[in-house]
C-alpha cells in the first residue's frame, strides 16, 4: 500500500432519524435549561476534569441531538460535579443539575 | 398527474441557449488535466456541426482559482472579467461560452454583483480603463460549454455511429453524471434543470442512448473544493468526498460517469487511483476503475473520434473495458504516441488499479 501522506478520514455524517424525540422531551421536562444552552463552551474551558479527559457540557449536548447519547455519557462520565461550569454559564443553567438528568434519562435503556 | 401543469412548471427550469455566434473561453487547467477536451468541442461545433465559435488567443484565466482561493480580491477578478467582456465585444460578438465551471459560476457571480451594486461595474469599468485602456459591454448570452453540447445533443446524435450502449448485450449502459457544483447549485437559474433537476448531461445521456444511474449521493460535491485540495493537511476530506460517491455509486454497477467540471472528473478519476493504492479497493469490474470523462469525450466517442486522439489515454482509470463495451476499435500500440508518432512513454503500471 502506498502512503500518500493523507488519507481516508472518518466519516461525520449524522444520521438524524435516529434522534430519540421522547427521550429528549423527557429530558427537557426534567431539565428546561437544555434548550436554553448556546453552546458557547465556557462550561468546557473551566472544566477541571476536561484539563485530563475528553470532558465537555458542550459536546454532549450537542452529541444528544445528533443522535449519539452513548457519546453523550461517555463524554460526561469523568464528570466530579464540582459546580464550577455553573458558576460561569451566561445562561445560568443549572449545569450539575444538567449533567444528572443526562445521565440519568440516557442511561435508561 | 396533470400533464400541462407539469410542463408549465419544467418550463421554468429551462434556459434561453443561442444557437449560433459565440466568443469562446478556455479553462486554465482543462488543457493539462484532459487536453483534447476543448480541441474535441471546437472541432464538433464548428466542423461537424457548422456553428462559429470564436476565440482569441488574449484571452485570460478568469481568476476564478486565485479567488476561491483567498488569494486575491473579488475586485481583481471582476476586471479581469471585464477584459474578457471586453475581447468579446471588440471582436463583434454577444454570446459568451466558456469551458469552465468555475468559470461560468464567478461570471454569473459578477454578473450578478454588478446587477445588484451598479457603482461596483461603474468602478470595475473605471479600472479596466485605468488598466489596459478597454471598455466592455455585458454579454447577452452567458452560457457553459456544456450548455451548448446539450443544445446541440440531437444533431450529435444524429450524426453519431454509436450509442451508448453495450454491443454485446445490446443493454443500454449505466451511466452516472456528475454536475459541477458551481454550475447551478450558486445561482439555479442560470442552468439548465436549476439546482434541483440539473438536467444538462441528463439530456446527453438520454439522447446518446445512455440509461441514468440515480444514487443517494448523485448530487454530492466531487471532493475538489479548492482549500480541501489546495492544503495538503485537507486533502483527505477531498479524498472523503470522493470515497462517500463511489461508496455509493458502487452497488449500481455504472459503466462510465460524465461530469461537465474541470475539476470533478480530474478528482472522480485520480482518487479511484489514490483510494486503490491506499485501501486496496477499486470500483469497476474485475479490479478495474469506472471511466470518468467529459462530455466532449463522451461526445468525440459516439461521433467515432479515435479514443487516443480524444486524449483519453490521460485517464488515470484505463478506460479499454468502456471501449470494448461500446465496440470502439482502437490500437493499444498507439496509447501513448504522440501526435508525431513519438513515443510519449507508458506510466508506471499501478499495484492495485488494473
Amino acid at each position: 500500500m502506498v502512503d500518500f501522506g493523507f488519507g481516508l478520514v472518518p466519516s461525520s455524517r449524522i444520521n438524524l432519524d435516529l434522534f430519540d424525540s421522547e427521550k429528549y422531551e423527557q429530558l427537557a421536562e426534567m431539565e428546561p435549561d437544555v434548550r436554553i444552552c448556546m453552546a458557547c463552551g465556557s462550561c468546557t474551558a473551566v472544566c477541571t476534569a476536561g484539563k485530563f479527559v475528553p470532558t465537555s457540557l458542550r459536546e454532549a449536548i450537542e452529541d444528544i441531538k445528533n443522535a449519539k447519547p452513548d457519546k453523550a455519557l461517555q463524554m460526561l462520565e469523568s464528570c466530579q460535579l464540582c459546580g464550577k461550569c455553573s458558576m460561569v454559564c451566561p445562561r445560568g443553567i443549572n449545569t450539575r443539575h444538567l449533567i444528572l438528568s443526562i445521565s440519568k434519562v440516557y442511561s435508561e435503556k | 398527474m396533470i400533464y400541462e401543469g407539469k410542463q408549465k412548471i419544467w418550463s421554468e427550469y429551462q434556459k434561453e441557449i443561442p444557437d449560433d455566434h459565440y466568443f469562446y473561453v478556455r479553462s486554465c487547467i482543462r488543457q493539462s488535466f484532459f487536453p483534447a477536451s476543448e480541441a474535441t468541442f471546437l472541432d464538433i461545433t464548428r466542423n461537424a456541426l457548422g456553428k462559429d465559435i470564436f476565440e482569441t488567443e488574449h484571452h485570460t484565466t478568469c481568476g476564478g482559482i486565485a479567488y476561491h482561493s483567498d488569494t486575491i480580491p473579488q475586485e481583481t477578478v471582476m476586471t479581469i472579467i471585464a477584459r474578457q467582456f471586453a475581447l468579446m465585444a471588440k471582436h463583434g460578438y454577444e454570446n459568451y461560452v466558456c469551458s469552465c465551471i468555475t468559470s461560468f459560476g464567478l461570471y454569473c457571480e459578477t454578473m450578478e454583483t454588478w446587477r445588484e451594486y451598479p457603482e461596483l461595474e461603474a468602478k470595475i469599468r473605471e479600472n479596466l480603463w485605468r488598466s489596459c485602456k478597454l471598455e466592455f459591454a455585458k454579454p447577452k448570452f452567458l452560457v457553459h460549454a456544456s450548455d451548448l453540447i446539450y443544445k446541440y445533443r440531437n444533431l450529435i446524435a444524429a450524426q453519431a455511429v454509436r450509442k451508448l450502449v453495450n454491443v454485446h448485450t445490446g443493454e443500454p449502459l449505466k451511466v452516472v453524471e456528475h454536475i459541477g457544483c458551481h454550475y447551478s447549485k450558486m445561482f439555479p437559474s442560470k442552468g439548465v434543470g436549476g439546482a434541483e433537476y440539473p438536467y444538462v448531461l441528463v439530456g446527453m445521456i438520454e439522447a446518446w442512448g445512455g440509461e441514468i444511474v440515480d444514487y443517494p449521493e448523485r448530487r454530492h460535491c466531487c471532493g475538489f473544493g479548492f482549500r480541501q485540495y489546495f492544503i495538503k493537511g485537507n486533502r483527505g476530506y477531498s479524498l472523503s468526498n470522493t470515497h462517500k460517491k463511489f461508496e455509493s455509486m458502487e452497488p449500481f454497477k455504472p459503466d462510465l460517469i460524465i461530469t461537465n467540471c474541470p475539476g470533478c472528473p480530474y478528482f472522480l478519476d485520480r482518487w479511484q487511483y489514490v483510494i486503490a493504492e491506499s485501501t486496496g479497493k477499486t470500483y469497476g469490474q474485475d479490479g478495474h476503475g469506472i471511466p470518468a470523462l467529459t462530455y466532449e469525450e463522451v461526445a468525440g466517442l459516439v461521433m467515432g473520434y479515435d479514443p487516443w486522439d480524444l486524449g483519453l489515454q490521460t485517464h488515470q482509470v484505463g478506460v479499454e473495458p468502456l471501449l470494448d463495451k461500446m465496440g470502439v476499435e482502437y490500437d493499444p500500440a498507439k496509447k501513448y504516441l504522440g501526435m508525431n508518432g513519438k513515443d510519449l512513454g507508458a506510466p508506471a503500471p499501478c499495484s492495485c488499479l488494473k
